[in-house]
């Protein structure tokens, strides 16, 4: 059988190092950074002020909007600031300080959650089980930090028949999917389970890239009993990608400026499916993640299991700190992540890693004219012209770039990566991009 | 403790790719044709491929002096790449001036005037081969036979199998004969030709290493070549006492050289692969019509240059078509 794949692409170097070490819990920082923005929508709104005691897993700053989610104290202690604080796009933004008391304590002495479901959670209506979602704070944690609960809504005549689960990552030097799905495949399903009960869905699927065969052997194994498949994917960046992973999977294109639930599916990130378990059958929201915490600079590269909030710098001592002198600090992978200003940056929902780059990791080189050479055409995932929309882009040829479907851009970098002149190619998209969107909000 | 990284946007790795080694690869796919032209017209050859390429990078040099921009793009490659493809496009008996004219027109008219490497319209050497071609004519086309020094005479003019042919047609409208050991020849590179045109296993070789390296697609070569060949063996299925076999009209000349390293030269052939292909054909259909009905023996150069002429239009109408593209296309 051929292996399901997408148009354009390839594959970087993966710098999988910590794929084979099992996930580690992180001691608790001297101090919680909780930005009140860590998901795309209206950031929430502070619910407590200087002083107030916090239990773990208390909701601290409600939702505004519809497309917005609360945000959980990660840890027990007290609020000490409410102030901004510079945060991981690179600049101050409002944020919850908390000093931990230590006791890391959930309220009124319950254990592992705010409050423990006591029924079959699959005998609850999706409403409920929906609203018990967005209340844990429940959003992707593939990177985007969508809210999960609005892709769970689709709107009516949207008629959902397949989930897709995200456990891709194709993303070098990244492994924290590929140690949960090793060592928690039950939360993956059981997240699973309560997906499909609120999407009514009769066709579930698992995307991995073959570069993980034991964990397609595990999570093979998990299902067995289920109606779910799991199936092998090419490896080959961005295979993660959301429209390039329906392609592979159901072989549906998502429509230029469509969403995934115009061809009936919707995709979750694997790492969202447990915290849909924990929300669900444990009340507990999401106030930790696992990160790979790596890099050429580290001393020892771990997956950490981190509590939302806890600085970049304490997650590197939790490494054994700096081999080399770091010259790149990067939130994500290398292909799509941002880079810090400084660690004392907070991890956020999003953080789906961090990774630490020495100076021979990072290439500085100095661009040459466009040869035509087509790589960055032939390996456009989205199917455009990139060196094209770019040299429009730098001329601020801005209605020139749009004509030539600038917006399709899914910036996945793979022209820019490619490019034998080292172009800026997908950079000048990014920016053209935003020019092309504030236009159109001025007209 | 200040602490300062480098800030940028994603991606944040490089396949480590640069324009020189681009560059470096197709010269070395270059080498078994150079040294097969020195194997068989020897110090001749040798003598005119150096002396190309220093021409090259003599008015890559100047050029890039008087523009007032640093000559550190002249270890790019690509000047080098121009004189390695120049020469080869030349007759072993080719005067030292020619060769040296050559060179500068290539770099100067064929690349400099248009802005530099990534902004000529068509390939330079080319450019440079016409231009010697309609100028000099004679010092053009002054074919020395192979292995003439090992014969212990200094040079022996002979004809190109399709000049002979073209020659024949013309005069007694007959084909001259082609044994089968000829085609062996022409395989090998033992006839009179342009120093790079005359070995088909050479060129091979190299296209096969430009392959491997990803730095060709089978498009453009593969149509260039079947197109020549199907039509080719249509006229000569059609009359075979007046048209010559496809084989021979693939394994000599300049199209062996031509589809695998001018026509897929980067700068002036489309980007899509369907524009590729289009490119490819309309290469081969030109060749065919001038070698088949143009006054000239010859028209790989002719074609590729009018289908380098094309790029922009043919890369207008063929952008690839987008991902999720719901009956859109971009003009």
């Amino acid at each position: 059988m051929k292996i399901k794949r997408f148009p354009g692409g390839l594959h970087p170097p993966e710098h999988k190092s910590t794929a084979a070490r099992a996930i580690e819990p992180c001691s608790l920082p001297d101090e919680l950074v909780i930005p009140l923005a860590q998901h795309i929508g209206a950031p929430a709104e502070p619910c407590v002020v200087i002083g107030d005691t916090v239990a773990k897993g208390q909701v601290i700053a409600q939702p505004r909007g519809f497309v917005s989610v609360p945000i959980h104290a990660s840890s027990s202690g007290v609020v000490t600031a409410v102030e901004p604080r510079l945060h991981p796009m690179g600049r101050p933004l409002p944020a919850i300080v908390i000093k931990p008391d230590g006791r890391d304590a959930w309220p009124d002495g319950l254990e592992g959650g705010m409050n423990p479901l006591l029924v079959d959670p699959l005998t609850l209506p999706p409403s409920r089980l929906r609203d018990m979602v967005r209340n844990a704070g429940v959003v992707g944690l593939g990177g985007a930090t969508f809210p999960t609960h609005v892709k769970l809504s689709p709107p009516g005549g949207k008629k959902i028949n397949t989930l897709i689960l995200n456990g891709v990552e194709c993303e070098p030097y990244l492994t924290a999917d590929h140690r949960l799905m090793l060592e928690e495949p039950e939360r993956i399903l059981a997240g699973i389970d309560i997906l499909r009960r609120i999407l009514g869905v009769e066709r579930v699927c698992i995307g991995i890239e073959e570069n993980k065969p034991d964990a397609i052997a595990v999570m093979r194994d998990a299902c067995a009993q289920r109606d779910i498949e799991v199936i092998a994917l090419k490896v080959m960046y961005p295979q993660g990608a959301e429209k390039q992973l329906i392609f592979a999977v159901t072989g549906r294109q998502t429509p230029s400026g469509g969403l995934p639930m115009d061809v009936g599916v919707v995709v979750q990130n694997v790492g969202t499916a447990a915290a849909v378990a924990d929300a669900i059958i444990h009340g507990r929201p999401l106030v930790e993640r696992i990160a790979t915490i790596t890099g050429p600079a580290l001393v020892e590269p771990k997956n950490l299991r981190i509590r939302i909030g806890t600085s970049l710098r304490h997650l590197v001592a939790e490494c054994g700190g700096l081999r080399e002198e770091v010259v790149k600090v990067i939130m994500g992978g290398p292909m799509m992540g941002h880079t810090q200003l400084s660690l004392d940056v907070p991890a956020i929902r999003g953080t789906s890693g961090l990774l630490l780059l020495d100076k021979n990791a990072v290439a500085t080189r100095s661009e040459g004219p466009c040869i035509r050479c087509a790589r960055c055409v032939s390996v456009c995932p989205a199917r455009l012209l990139p060196t094209t929309i770019s040299a429009y882009a730098r001329r601020d040829m801005i209605a020139e770039a749009e004509r030539f479907n600038a917006l399709d851009c899914i910036e996945c970098g793979c022209c820019a990566y490619t490019c034998p002149a080292r172009i800026p190619l997908v950079q000048s998209i990014r920016q053209v991009k935003g020019a092309i969107l504030a236009k159109r909000r001025l007209s | 403790m200040t602490e300062q990284y480098y800030l940028s946007s994603s991606p944040h790795m490089h396949s480590g790719a640069t324009t020189d080694k681009v560059m470096r690869d197709v010269i070395y796919a270059l080498l078994p044709a150079c040294l097969t032209a020195v194997w068989f017209f020897g110090l001749a050859a040798l003598t005119t491929l150096l002396l190309c390429v220093a021409s090259c990078l003599v008015a890559e040099a100047a050029c890039l002096k008087l523009q007032g921009r640093a000559q550190s793009t002249l270890a790019d490659g690509s000047a080098v790449l121009t004189g390695l493809l120049l020469a080869l496009n030349l007759p072993a008996a080719a005067p030292w001036w020619l060769t040296v004219l050559g060179g500068a027109v290539a770099i100067v008219i064929g690349k400099q005037v248009y802005g530099g490497l990534g902004y000529n319209p068509f390939n330079p050497a080319l450019v440079a081969r016409v231009v010697l071609l309609i100028s000099f004519p004679i010092q053009m086309t002054s074919w020395t036979a192979p292995l003439a020094s090992a014969s212990g005479v200094d040079a022996v003019t002979m004809a190109t199998p399709l000049g002979e042919w073209k020659t024949a047609v013309m005069l007694t409208s007959k084909l001259p004969a082609v044994q089968p050991a000829d085609y062996l020849n022409y395989l090998t590179g033992n006839m009179a030709g342009c120093l790079g045109e005359v070995s088909a296993v050479a060129v091979l070789i190299g296209a096969a290493y430009l392959f491997w390296r990803r730095i060709i697609t089978w498009h453009i070569p593969l149509t260039f070549v079947v197109t020549v060949a199907v039509l080719t063996g249509i006229f000569w299925l059609v009359d075979p006492t007046r048209y010559p076999d496809p084989l021979l009209h693939v394994l000599t000349g300049g199209l062996l050289l031509g589809a695998f390293f001018m026509a897929t030269d980067m700068v002036t052939s489309p980007v899509s692969s369907t524009g590729m292909i289009i490119f490819g054909f309309g290469c081969g259909l030109i060749t065919v019509l001038i070698r088949l009905f143009g006054g000239y023996p010859e028209g790989v150069s002719f074609a590729i240059l009018l289908m380098n002429a094309a790029t922009p239009l043919i890369d207008r109408y063929t952008p690839p078509r987008k991902f999720g593209a719901v009956g859109e296309v971009v003009r």
